[in-house]
C-alpha cells in the first residue's frame, strides 16, 4: 500500500536526502528543488494520517521512524513551511553548501518532530546539530567559523548529555517511548538537561545570541526557526507540567529581554528575542495545563513565522546595505518600504499586538497562568510583554527604520526576499484576524476566545503605555545614542530600582561566573600543556631501554599482586 | 571437497602468496598478486562465518594430525568475525596501495612491501583462527616480524629507529607471551586451548599458573598497546608508509585485543581471570587512563598521523574498557568496537595517505586550504572523523551506544560520563584538522594541489561506505557480536 510506504519513511528523511541533489542540478532547476522540496514535505505531513510506521527492528530495539499525531504534525506543518518560506527567502544566496545545510536542517527538525522513539529523536537531532553547524560555517569568515565552532561543541556537548539520558532512561524503564518522561530520575534529567540546551536555557543561553548572528543573511533566518522550536516541541511532548520549568522560563524571559536591550547589532537584539519568546514556550511548558500546552505549541508556530519575519526584515537590510548596527543604521523607511512595513508587521506580531499571531498565542499562555492561580507567573508574563514591545516592537524597527536619517538609500531586496516576508506578514496578520485555523491544528481542543473586551483593552494599555514611554524619553536617547544609557533608561522608566539592581546583579554575576570559567579553562589548559603536550613526558617515545624497564615494571606490579597481596 | 579445507586456505594462500611475490620481484605483478590473494582470504573468512553462524563451530585437524597431538584449527563466532575484519581491512587497503607505496617507498623495494604484507596477513589470520597457543606463538612471530620490516620501509629515517624500538619491545612482548605458555604447558600437558580450559581449573591455585597469566597479560597487552604499554605505536604508525599505517591500524592491534578476549574468557575463563585475578580491576584503571591520557596527547600532537595513533591508544582503551565490564552487553561492545574502530581507523589513515600523495606531509599546519583543493579526500577524512567521535549514522556511534548500555547496565552512570566525555576530546582533535583543512588560507607559494587519483579515492570511500552502512545496518556486526561475546561468556542465547 501506498500510504504504508510513505509512512514508514519520515517526510523530514525525504526533505534532507533530496537536499543533496541540490548541487547536482542546473541553477535555473535549482528554486524548483528549493521550493519544491519542503513544499513537498509540508503535504506529506499535512496529509499524514494518525497512527505510527511500522517497527523497523535496529539494533536490538523496535523503531519506530515515524509517529504522527497532532503535535508532532503541527511542529511538522511549521518546520516544512519555514523551509518554504526560507527557500524563498535565500533563493539567490550563493553558497550552495549553506541552502543544501539548510534544507537537510529543515529536514532533521521534521524527523524530529515525527519521530516515535527517542532513538529515532536523537539521530535527527544530531543531524540537526550538524547541518546547523554547516549553516554557520558557509557564512565564511573568520568570525562565523569560530562562532561555529564553539556553536557546534555546545551542541555535541548537549547531544552527549541527552544520549546519556536516553540510554539511562532506556536501562530503567525498557522504554525509549518519548513520552512521560520523568525528569526526576537522572536518565529524564539528562534528558531535560540535553534538552533545555538546546532550548537555550541557563546557564548555557548564550551560545544562541554567539552563533545566530554571524550566519548569512539568509543563514540567520533559517537558525532562528528549528533547533529551538524542536526542543519546545520535545519538553511539550517529554515533559509537560514539569515545575522548574516554569523558573527556567520566566528565567530566559528576563534574559533576553535584558541583553537585547543592551545590545546594539541588530540581529543581535534579534537573537536574544528568541531566547525571550522560548521561555514563553517553556514557562508554557511548565504550567502544564492543556490551555498552557495548546498556548505553548501555539507560540511555537506563531513564533517561527514572525520571528523569521523580523530576520528576514533584518536580513533584508543587511544584503542592501552591509550594516548590521543599529548606530550605523536609521531612516531606511524612506527606501524599504517593504521591508519596513513587513518589519513593523512582525514587530507587532512579536508585541501581541491584538489582530497579529502573537496575541492569539501568547496570551493563552499568560491565560493558563491565571487558569491556574499563579499570580507571581502570570504577572511576571506581562510585565515582560511590556518588555518584550520595548526591545523587540520599538527598538528594532525604530533604530533600523526611522530614527535619525543615516543617509542610507538602498531599495527593497530583490522580488524573491520580498515575497517571502510578504508571505509571512500576510500569515502574521491572518492568524492573528482567523485563528481558528491555527486552533483547530493544536494538540487539544480549544475552547479559548482571545478576542474579549477586557483583554484586549489591557494589552493595548500595556502596549501604548510602554510605547508611550520610549517616545516620551526618545529626546534623551537622541542626544546619546550609547548602549548604557538606553539600559539606565528603561530601568528606570519601569519604575522601580529593584528592577534596576536585579539587572546589574545578573550581568554582574553571569560576567563573574564567564570569568571564572575561562581561568577553569585556561587552568585546565595550561594543566594539559604541561602534562601531555609535546615537551611533556606522556608525549615523548622513551628509549628502548626505558619502554623495556616500564614493560618489567608493569609485570612486577601484577606479579606483585597476585602473589603477595592476594 | 574444497569448502572443508577452507580453515587452512585461509593461511596457506597469503603464506604462499609472499614468497611468490618475491620471486615475482616486479612492482605491479606482485601487487596484482598480493591483492588476488588478499581478496580470496576475505572471501573464505566470509565463507567461513557464514558456515559458523548456520552450523556451528568448525574444527579442522591440521595435516589429519587429530587434536593432542596435531595443531587444531578451531573456527568459532569470535574469530570467524576478526578473521572477516582482516582480511577485509586488508584487501581495502592493499588495493589502495599501489600507488601510494609506489610513491611512498623506493621502487626497487615495492615488491618486498607486497611480500612482507603477505606474511603479516599470513601472521595475523593465522593467531585468529589456530586453536593450539604455541601456533599463535610461531603465527605472532611471522606477523612481528614482518611488521618491523614493513615499517622499516617507510621513508623518512626515523622510521627506522621507530621500528627498532618496536622490534625491542616486540620481542620482550611474545617472549613474554611465550613464557607464559611454556609455563601453562608445564602444568597443564597441553597446548590446545580447549584442553586447556578444561585442565587449567585443577591447577588454578598454583603460583605457576598465576604467573603465567601474568607473563600472558603484559605480552599481549604490549602487542595491543594497551596503556601504559602503547609507547611503541605511535611513532611507528607515524612513520610507516601510509597503506601500512592504514592496515596496521586496523589489524594488528585488533587481533591481540582478540587474543586477549581468547586468554582472559576462553582459556582461562571468567571465572578465574576476573574473579580470582581480578583482572578487571586493573584493566579498567588502565583503559579510562589511557582514553584520556592518549586522547590529551592526540589533541597537542602536530603530524596528523601521530595524533592518529596517540588516538589508537585511546580507542583500544575502549575495547579493554568493555572487556573489563564481564558483561554480554560490555564484551558485545569490546568486539563491536573492534570491528567499528577497524572501519573507521583504517579510513582515516587512506584519507591521509590521499594527503601525503599529493602534498608530500601530514603535517596539520601544511594542511592549509587543501579543503577546497581535495574535496573528496578531505570529506571523507571528515565523516570518519565524525565516526570516530561517535556521531549518529556512523559506526562510531553504534559502539558508543552499547559502550554506554553496558557502563549503565552496571548502574555505572559515571562511567557512562566519562565515555562521552571522552568523545568530546576525539572531537577537539578532529576538529582541530578539518579547521585548517577548510579554514585556513593556503599558503601562497605552495604549489597546485590536485584531488588525489580515483584508484586511491575508490577503496577510501568504500571504507567511508563502509563506516556509514554499518552505522546504520547493525544486524550483521551487532548480532555477530553478540553471538560471540555469549560464546567467550559461556551464557546462552
Amino acid at each position: 500500500m501506498a500510504t504504508t510506504t510513505i509512512s514508514a519513511m519520515p517526510p523530514g528523511a525525504w526533505l534532507a536526502l533530496g537536499a543533496l541533489l541540490l548541487p547536482l542540478v542546473t541553477l535555473r532547476f535549482r528554486p524548483v528543488l528549493l521550493l519544491g522540496l519542503p513544499l513537498v514535505t509540508l503535504w506529506l505531513v499535512w496529509t499524514l494520517p494518525d497512527g505510527s510506521s511500522p517497527v523497523l527492528p535496529m539494533f536490538d530495539y523496535q523503531l519506530v521512524l515515524v509517529e504522527s499525531d497532532s503535535l508532532g504534525r503541527l511542529f511538522g506543518i511549521i518546520f516544512s513551511l519555514m523551509a518554504v518560506a526560507g527557500g524563498l527567502f535565500a533563493l539567490r544566496q550563493k553558497s550552495t553548501v549553506e541552502l543544501v545545510a539548510a534544507t537537510v536542517y529543515a529536514g532533521g527538525a521534521v524527523g524530529v518532530a515525527l519521530a516515535g522513539d527517542l532513538v529515532t529523536l536523537f539521530v535527527f537531532w544530531e543531524i540537526m546539530a550538524l547541518a546547523s553547524t554547516t549553516v554557520l560555517i558557509s557564512a565564511g569568515g573568520a568570525r562565523a567559523v569560530h562562532a561555529a565552532m564553539r556553536y557546534f561543541f555546545v551542541h555535541i556537548f548537549g547531544g552527549s548529555l541527552l544520549m546519556a539520558g536516553i540510554v539511562m532512561n532506556l536501562a530503567n524503564t525498557g522504554s525509549l517511548a518519548v513520552e512521560g518522561l520523568d525528569a526526576s530520575t537522572l536518565g529524564g534529567g539528562l534528558i531535560l538537561a540535553g534538552v533545555l540546551l538546546n532550548a537555550a536555557a541557563p546557564p548555557l543561553s548564550a551560545w544562541l545570541a554567539d552563533a545566530y548572528p554571524e550566519a548569512s543573511y539568509s543563514g540567520m533566518v533559517t537558525l532562528s526557526a528549528f533547533t529551538t522550536k524542536a526542543a519546545v516541541y520535545v519538553l511539550i511532548r517529554a515533559f509537560p507540567g514539569t515545575e522548574i520549568l516554569i523558573a527556567v522560563g520566566l528565567f530566559m524571559i528576563f534574559y533576553g529581554i535584558i541583553y537585547a536591550l543592551l545590545e546594539n547589532d541588530m540581529r543581535r537584539i534579534l537573537a536574544y528575542s528568541i531566547v525571550n519568546q522560548v521561555g514563553f514556550m517553556v514557562t508554557g511548558v511548565g504550567i502544564g495545563t492543556e490551555m498552557a500546552l495548546n498556548g505553548a505549541a501555539a507560540h511555537a508556530f506563531t513564533h517561527i513565522i514572525y520571528k523569521a519575519l523580523l530576520l528576514m526584515s533584518a536580513g533584508s537590510v543587511l544584503y542592501q546595505t552591509g550594516k548590521r548596527k543599529c548606530t550605523d543604521l536609521g531612516g531606511l523607511f524612506q527606501s524599504m518600504p517593504v521591508t519596513m512595513v513587513c518589519g513593523v508587521i512582525g514587530a507587532l506580531s512579536i508585541s501581541s499586538f491584538p489582530l497579529t499571531s502573537g496575541f492569539v498565542s501568547k496570551s493563552m499562555i499568560g491565560q493558563a497562568a491565571a487558569d491556574e492561580h499563579l499570580m507571581i507567573t502570570w504577572f511576571l508574563l506581562w510585565a515582560a510583554s511590556a518588555g518584550v514591545f520595548l526591545h523587540a516592537g520599538i527598538k528594532f524597527p525604530w533604530f533600523v527604520f526611522f530614527q535619525k536619517d543615516s543617509g542610507l538609500r538602498p531599495p527593497d531586496p530583490p522580488w524573491h526576499m520580498q515575497a517571502a516576508m510578504i508571505f509571512f506578514a500576510a500569515l502574521c496578520i491572518g492568524l492573528g484576524v482567523w485563528p481558528q485555523p491555527l486552533y483547530a491544528l493544536l494538540p487539544e481542543p480549544v475552547q479559548y476566545v482571545p478576542y474579549t473586551v477586557p483583554h484586549v483593552v489591557n494589552m493595548l494599555q500595556l502596549l501604548l503605555f510602554s510605547g508611550l514611554a520610549f517616545f516620551l524619553m526618545l529626546p534623551m536617547m537622541k542626544r546619546s545614542l550609547t548602549i548604557t544609557l538606553d539600559f539606565d533608561w528603561v530601568y528606570r522608566a519601569l519604575g522601580p530600582r529593584v528592577t534596576e539592581r536585579t539587572a546589574a546583579s545578573v550581568a554582574a554575576i553571569n560576567r563573574r561566573w564567564q570569568a571564572v570559567g575561562r581561568r577553569r579553562i585556561d587552568g585546565v589548559f595550561d594543566f594539559l600543556t604541561r602534562h601531555m603536550g609535546p615537551n611533556s613526558v606522556a608525549a615523548q617515545t622513551p628509549d628502548s631501554s626505558l619502554m623495556v624497564l616500564l614493560v618489567v615494571a608493569l609485570l612486577g606490579v601484577l606479579l606483585y599482586l597476585r602473589f603477595f597481596v592476594s | 571437497m574444497i569448502s572443508a579445507q577452507l580453515p587452512a586456505l585461509q593461511v596457506v594462500i597469503p603464506l604462499l602468496a609472499g614468497p611468490a611475490c618475491l620471486l615475482l620481484h616486479h612492482p605491479r605483478l606482485s601487487w596484482a598478486l598480493a591483492t588476488t590473494a588478499s581478496w580470496m582470504t576475505f572471501l573464505i573468512a566470509l565463507t567461513l562465518l557464514d558456515q559458523v553462524l548456520s552450523t556451528g563451530i568448525i574444527t579442522y585437524a591440521m595435516g589429519g594430525w587429530a587434536a593432542p597431538w596435531g595443531i587444531e584449527y578451531r573456527v568459532d563466532e569470535i574469530n570467524a568475525f576478526v578473521l572477516l575484519i582482516i582480511s577485509g581491512i586488508s584487501s581495502i587497503t592493499i588495493s589502495f596501495a599501489r600507488n601510494s607505496i609506489e610513491y611512498e617507498v623506493n621502487e626497487k623495494r615495492v615488491y618486498i612491501v607486497y611480500a612482507g604484507w603477505m606474511l603479516f596477513l599470513t601472521g595475523l589470520l593465522g593467531i585468529t583462527i589456530t586453536g593450539d597457543v604455541f601456533n599463535v606463538f610461531v603465527f605472532l612471530e611471522i606477523a612481528s616480524l614482518s611488521s618491523y620490516l614493513l615499517i622499516s620501509l617507510g621513508q623518512d629515517r626515523r622510521a627506522l629507529t621507530a621500528a627498532f624500538r618496536y622490534l625491542v619491545v616486540g620481542t620482550i612482548g611474545a617472549t613474554f607471551i611465550l613464557i607464559g605458555i611454556a609455563l601453562l604447558y608445564m602444568m597443564t600437558g597441553t597446548l590446545n586451548m580447549i584442553d586447556l580450559m578444561e585442565r587449567i581449573p585443577a591447577v588454578s591455585d598454583t603460583r605457576t599458573v598465576k604467573m603465567a597469566f601474568a607473563f600472558l597479560t603484559v605480552g599481549i597487552g604490549l602487542k595491543a598497546a594497551v596503556f601504559p604499554l602503547h609507547f611503541w605505536l605511535p611513532n611507528a604508525y607515524a612513520y610507516a608508509p601510509s597503506a601500512i599505517s592504514a592496515l596496521f591500524a586496523g589489524t594488528a592491534t585488533k587481533v591481540a585485543v582478540y587474543l586477549l578476549l581468547r586468554f582472559f574468557f576462553t582459556i582461562y575463563g571468567v571465572e578465574f581471570s576476573f574473579e580470582i585475578m581480578e583482572l578487571d580491576r586493573v584493566l579498567l584503571p588502565l583503559a579510562l587512563a589511557g582514553i584520556f591520557v592518549a586522547s590529551s596527547i592526540a589533541i597537542f600532537q602536530k603530524d596528523v598521523k601521530r595524533m592518529l595513533g596517540y588516538s589508537s591508544v585511546a580507542q583500544i582503551g575502549y575495547m579493554v574498557l568493555g572487556m573489563s565490564l564481564v558483561s554480554v552487553s560490555g564484551v558485545t561492545a569490546a568486539i563491536l568496537h573492534l570491528f567499528n574502530h577497524a572501519l573507521m581507523k583504517a579510513a582515516l589513515f587512506v584519507t591521509l595517505g590521499c594527503v601525503f600523495f599529493r602534498l608530500r606531509s601530514v603535517m596539520r599546519d601544511d594542511l592549509a586550504g587543501i579543503g577546497r583543493k581535495m574535496p573528496w579526500t578531505m570529506a571523507a577524512f571528515v565523516v570518519a572523523g565524525f565516526s570516530l567521535v561517535g556521531i549518529p549514522l556512523t559506526v562510531g556511534f553504534i559502539s558508543k551506544w552499547y559502550l554506554i548500555v553496558a557502563a549503565l547496565e552496571q548502574q555505572w552512570w559515571w562511567l557512562a560520563v566519562l565515555v562521552l566525555i571522552s568523545s568530546l576530546l576525539a572531537l577537539v582533535y578532529i576538529w582541530q584538522v578539518i579547521e585548517v583543512a577548510y579554514f585556513k588560507p593556503a599558503d601562497d607559494q605552495s604549489p597546485a594541489i590536485k584531488e588525489a587519483p580515483v584508484a586511491l579515492l575508490i577503496p577510501t570511500w568504500l571504507l567511508i561506505g563502509a563506516n556509514i552502512y554499518f552505522g546504520i545496518d547493525t544486524s550483521l556486526t551487532v548480532g555477530v557480536a553478540d553471538r560471540a561475546a555469549r560464546v567467550l561468556l559461556g551464557v546462552g542465547p
